[in-house]
């Protein structure tokens, strides 16, 4: 007595591990992989600089790369999971840019400086609960929500600096240039003084946020809501809770390395905008294989298309290149990240089904 | 006449489980605004029994569904459970009371694997804050579950849009049942589905109703449907149920004349007031 749902002549149904040996089947794992187009043009980048020229393999522009990457990797990290959910948060640029002013003003009003960090990274948090909030109850586009949000923020930033440039806490946390200084204290160091410091923190993030979404309740929960709303809402999940979560974690995770940022460079300057960055870590998820329309989304991957970007920004330089053509060559590489991709997905449902 | 006369059916006698009343709707009325949907249903479903719904658009089914499931209280009469009466606040509420609801095939997420689908928000997870997914154990009990119920995926790390329609309305079946659900409720479960697939559906459906003592209501609008499926069928007309009749004492040929003479009366009514 059985009740076969499917028989087995059925051909859409064998999915999971081709027959065919090993080879086939590391192949097909190898094109199933969504981060595969990245690291074959990142590898291509890096080759290309390293043959091209022999200063590109140095500390200093691999720091470079590693400090042009940061912020978008940054940024792409936690758009990530507002990307998951089908929604766009714009205003993660501006809120990286804008925390470390806040810490900066708490500073000024006499806050220690671990209390001022802890304070503007819940500015941050709270900037993104006010993004999900606006999404989700007054039901506004996340697009037009958080590029309002963005706007404010930017426009807040310049009243409150009159306009000019400031130290991030000056005195106690000196700019790169004490980096060898070594009064600056672990403290100091690891918060963004120390060379590498940012990019470890944003591949530590990178490496937990990736976990969160692909081994937690939590992140099937943003696969869930992302993939199929009313499906997710009617199966019970708390769909309106998991994207202001996502949108607070957004925020969170750019204020935090933000301030890392400030830290590093030592100095904040308010004309810089947020949309600057955003758009670069937009397309670092999307070079990296993440699709807007929601359900899909792989971190690693925007951390990888975060690094396409700093390699051949570095790269680019290194070479002698003007920075002007690197906008065309960016533009270039997401046209053709998002065909391999498609073509990549294309090869992978040939090899499950065939 | 057929339209004041819901007369409660009794026992379908000569079914397996059929003394026992899982569900019983009293008198359940419903408005919204000044459009009166329901107006005083009364309906009762057996152990193991599985029971049709069928009416036209705007008759009242849908209405009746989402009450049973929670998703909006009635304006009067009652709902009970096993003799106890019951208010259903929640989705949660009814699913404390064993009341599941399967949507379409639209339920499933078509990103996620079919085990995640079949745990969606009843993830098995270890101890911790960070509720790490225990894989193993949900694949394993997944398999075994579907095995149990003759649900044939080859793998259940497919993901669910891979999936056939028949496959995903399986899987939505087996997600519904598989949180000990005593009553289900189907919204169209053949829905665009071919001849095949909706032949494995009846069969799971009817096996599930018959081994586990699982109570169905469905709705369809297909009544060749509906008299495979269902030990019972249940007509609503204007917000009424207006015919209940044992399918196997009745045709399809002789049910469809029972529904067009109750129209007609009903628009005599209608045109003589």
């Amino acid at each position: 007595m059985a009740y076969p749902v499917t028989s087995p002549a059925e051909p859409k149904s064998s999915a999971g591990l081709p027959s065919g040996g090993l080879g086939r089947y590391l192949w097909s794992a190898f094109v199933a992989q969504r981060e595969v187009t990245p690291i074959i043009i990142t590898v291509a980048l890096f080759i290309f600089f390293s043959v091209d020229s022999s200063n590109f393999l140095t500390s200093l522009s691999l720091n470079a790369a590693a400090g042009f990457a940061a912020p978008v990797g940054a940024i792409a990290v936690g758009e990530v999971l507002v990307l998951v959910l089908g929604e766009i948060d714009l205003s993660a640029g501006q809120v990286f840019l804008t925390t470390p002013w806040v810490m900066y003003w708490l500073w000024q009003l006499g806050l220690p400086v671990g209390w001022a960090i802890l304070a503007s990274l819940f500015v941050a948090a709270g900037v993104g609960m006010i993004n999900g909030m606006i999404t989700v109850l007054l039901n506004v586009p996340s697009f037009v929500a958080t590029l309002a949000t963005n706007f404010i923020l930017f426009g807040i930033v310049l009243i409150e600096s009159n306009d000019t440039e400031a130290t991030p806490i000056p005195g106690s946390l000196p700019p790169q240039t004490s980096s060898v200084v070594p009064h600056v204290g672990f403290f100091g160091q690891v918060i963004g003084v120390w060379l590498w410091s940012e990019i470890l923190w944003v591949v530590a993030i990178a490496l937990v946020i990736h976990y969160v979404l692909k081994r937690t309740r939590f992140g099937v929960r943003v696969i869930a809501t992302g993939g199929n709303l009313l499906g997710a809402a009617e199966a019970g999940v708390p769909v309106r809770r998991v994207k202001i979560w996502c949108f607070v974690l957004c925020s969170f995770l750019s204020g935090a390395v933000g301030i890392v940022d400030a830290v590093k460079y030592g100095s904040m300057d308010p004309g810089n905008a947020g949309v600057n960055y955003i758009l670069y870590a937009v397309g670092a998820c999307v070079i990296g294989g993440t699709a807007l329309t929601g359900g899909r989304g792989t971190v690693i991957g925007a951390f990888i298309g975060a690094i396409l970007i700093g390699v051949l920004e570095a790269g680019l330089t290194i070479i002698g290149v003007s920075t002007n053509d690197f906008y065309v060559y960016i533009g270039l590489i997401m046209v053709v990240a998002m065909t391999l991709n498609g073509w990549l997905d294309r090869l992978a449902a040939h090899t499950r089904t065939s | 006449m057929i339209n004041d006369a819901p007369a409660p059916a009794g026992p379908p006698e000569g079914l397996p489980g059929n003394s026992e009343v899982v569900l019983e709707v009293k008198g359940v009325t419903k408005s919204f605004g000044p459009l009166t949907v329901l107006r005083g249903i009364d309906l009762n479903l057996h152990s193991g029994e599985v029971l049709g719904l069928v009416g036209d658009n705007g008759a009242g089914k849908s209405t009746l569904v989402k009450i049973l499931s929670g998703l909006f209280p009635p304006d009067d009469g009652q709902v009970s459970i096993k003799g106890r009466e019951v208010r259903l606040h929640s989705v949660q509420d009814a699913s404390s009371h064993g009341i599941e609801t399967v949507y379409q095939d639209l339920a499933l997420i078509p990103q996620l694997p079919v085990f995640s689908n079949l745990f969606l928000n009843h993830e098995i997870t270890y101890a911790g804050p960070m509720r790490l997914l225990n894989k193993r154990k949900m694949r394993e009990l997944a398999k075994r579950y579907l095995d149990d119920i003759n649900v044939y995926i080859p793998n259940v790390d497919t993901e669910a849009g891979q999936l056939s329609g028949g496959q995903r309305q399986a899987i939505a079946v087996a997600r519904a049942t598989r949180a000990d659900a005593s009553i289900l409720l189907l919204d169209e479960p053949l829905a665009a589905m071919g001849a095949r697939e909706s032949r494995l559906i009846i069969d799971l459906v009817r096996g599930l109703a018959k081994s586990r003592m699982v109570s169905m209501i469905i709705i369809d609008h297909n009544f060749a449907h509906l008299f495979e499926l269902c030990d019972r069928v249940n007509v609503m007309q204007g917000g009424r149920i207006t015919i209940n009749q044992r399918t196997q004492d009745t045709s399809l040929e002789e049910l469809t004349e029972l529904m067009v003479s109750s129209y007609r009366s009903q628009l005599q009514q209608a045109l003589d007031s």
